[in-house]
């Protein structure tokens, strides 16, 4: 155990800190990007309140289109995009390119849903009061939907390390990098194991933190 | 001064044009509480939403102090629409919200100076008589607290008129007592004009001065509540009337 330790220790604290920052860094652009695409696809939908079918058509279809791209060919296809971005298409900070282009989609859909589910009642009722659409997307939609908001944050986060991973096959450094290398090109197991067990780790440590901070937030449950 | 003149309004579905308001019209002066009754499907729903704007009226005007609000766009229509305050059968109260901070709201919308919504919202809560439950959330409140915290936001702007859309329908009956206790009170001491929409004759009996009663789209009768109670003319009054008599 401790010569496993002295030998990988380094190697999986590093890792372990390389998924933390892809998936940090990627979750926070994919949601400064999403969530004015997740508010756009439900405020411009059929009785919305800044309606416009042919505007939510064309976005949801691009979203669809966006999202329908696996996220290993994304990542190549967008390699000279993330060259100009990031310098190099190398290591974590080059892999937050790709993984915002692939989340943000994701993170629109997710932001739409939750957005949704606020009660048409209290929309109407702020615009009799005078509220311009602005004001009812900033005061009613996002402030009344953030315990959902922060739910879905989970989900979104969850998926974007699981990205990780994937972005660990071609050398962006990472858990997933080091259980591909160690464990798939030369059959170390317990590095392997050990990663696994880590991702677990985090995928609890996320699952808890946004669980917490949603019921902390959501004031429509009696507490 | 409200007046209401030929609000006409037809949807059109799948099995043909229904018109659901079938030209209103209605005149009110300041300080009247004006009760519109109507069984379900007669057009109550229709009418409030034209008279708030959520729905455009076909054709018709609804002038407030002389203005046609039907024509407003932008600030302006923003503007009078803080001359009527709306209060909901399911209250609509933004639930991440405390009481203070629900009152609050309009006068937020508005871009009132803080320190002047700090002390409305004193006033309005002392008004409504919930001071002691200004931050607590809606989740927390009884239907008759949070029908008065939503009184209270409607109050907010110091509205001309409060339209109130079956207001009490939701309220067990002493509950909907002290509510409207409460709506009479605000029309003595505010001056503010008050429409009510109900399908219950008990509401129009004990606050209204005017009312009418719709059916099909327009309004069958119409005049001071205390003729109409005593000398229902219409076919559909009569029913409203023995319904609640047999009920009661």
């Amino acid at each position: 155990m401790t010569e496993f330790l002295a030998k990988y220790g380094p190697l999986l604290a590093q890792g372990t800190l390389d998924t933390l920052y892809m998936t940090v860094v990627s979750t926070f652009f994919s949601y400064l990007f999403g969530v004015p695409a997740g508010v756009a696809l439900s405020v411009t939908k059929k009785g919305g309140i800044a309606q416009s079918p042919r505007f939510n058509a064309v976005f949801g279809w691009a979203v669809n289109v966006a999202r329908s791209i696996p996220f290993i060919i994304l990542m190549i296809f967008v390699i000279p995009f993330t060259r100009l971005i990031a310098g190099t298409s190398i290591g974590a900070t080059a892999a937050n390119v790709p993984l915002i282009i692939a989340a943000t989609p994701f993170v629109a859909r997710v932001v739409e849903q939750s957005i949704e589910e606020v009660d048409r009642g209290v929309i109407e009722a702020a615009r009799c009061m005078g509220a311009t659409d602005f004001q009812i997307i900033t005061k009613v939609l996002l402030v009344e939907s953030a315990p959902g908001l922060l739910r879905g944050l989970s989900i979104s986060a969850i998926t974007i390390l699981g990205y990780t991973a994937i972005t660990g096959a071609v050398g962006a450094g990472g858990l997933g990098n080091l259980a591909f290398r160690f464990g798939y090109q030369r059959y170390q197991d317990d590095v392997m194991y050990t990663t696994v067990i880590l991702l677990i780790v985090l995928v609890c440590l996320i699952q808890w933190l946004s669980n917490w901070a949603a019921a902390k937030a959501d004031k429509k449950i009696i507490k | 001064m409200i007046t209401v003149e030929n609000l006409k309004k037809v949807f059109s579905g799948k099995d043909g044009d229904v018109a659901a308001l079938n030209g209103i019209d209605f005149s009110l002066d300041n300080g009247d509480i004006f009760g519109i009754i109507g069984m379900s499907g007669a057009g109550k729903s229709t009418l409030l939403r034209c008279i708030t704007m959520l729905e455009k009226p076909d054709s018709g005007r609804i002038l407030i102090d002389g203005t046609d609000i039907l024509s407003l766009k932008g600030e302006a229509l923003r503007k009078a629409r803080r001359q009527m305050g709306v209060v909901f059968q399911g209250y609509n109260l933004l639930m991440q919200r405390t009481a203070a901070q629900n009152v609050a709201f309009p006068l937020e919308l508005a871009k009132t100076p803080k320190k002047e919504i700090e002390k409305r919202i004193k006033e309005l809560l002392a008004l409504v008589k919930i001071e002691d439950k200004a931050d607590f959330y809606p989740s927390q409140l009884s239907g008759g607290q949070k029908q008065r915290v939503a009184i209270a936001r409607a109050l907010a702007t110091s509205p001309e008129a409060l339209l109130c859309d079956e207001p009490t329908s939701a309220l067990d009956s002493l509950t909907t007592k002290q509510v409207l206790g409460l709506l009479e009170e605000i029309n003595k001491s505010l001056k503010t004009t008050i429409i009510i929409i109900t399908h219950e004759i008990g509401v129009v009996r004990s606050i209204c001065n005017k009312m009418a009663v719709i059916d099909g789209g327009r309004f069958v009768e119409q005049g001071s509540a205390e003729e109409i109670f005593a000398d229902p003319k219409s076919e559909i009054t009569r029913l409203l009337l023995g319904i609640s008599e047999a009920a009661e």
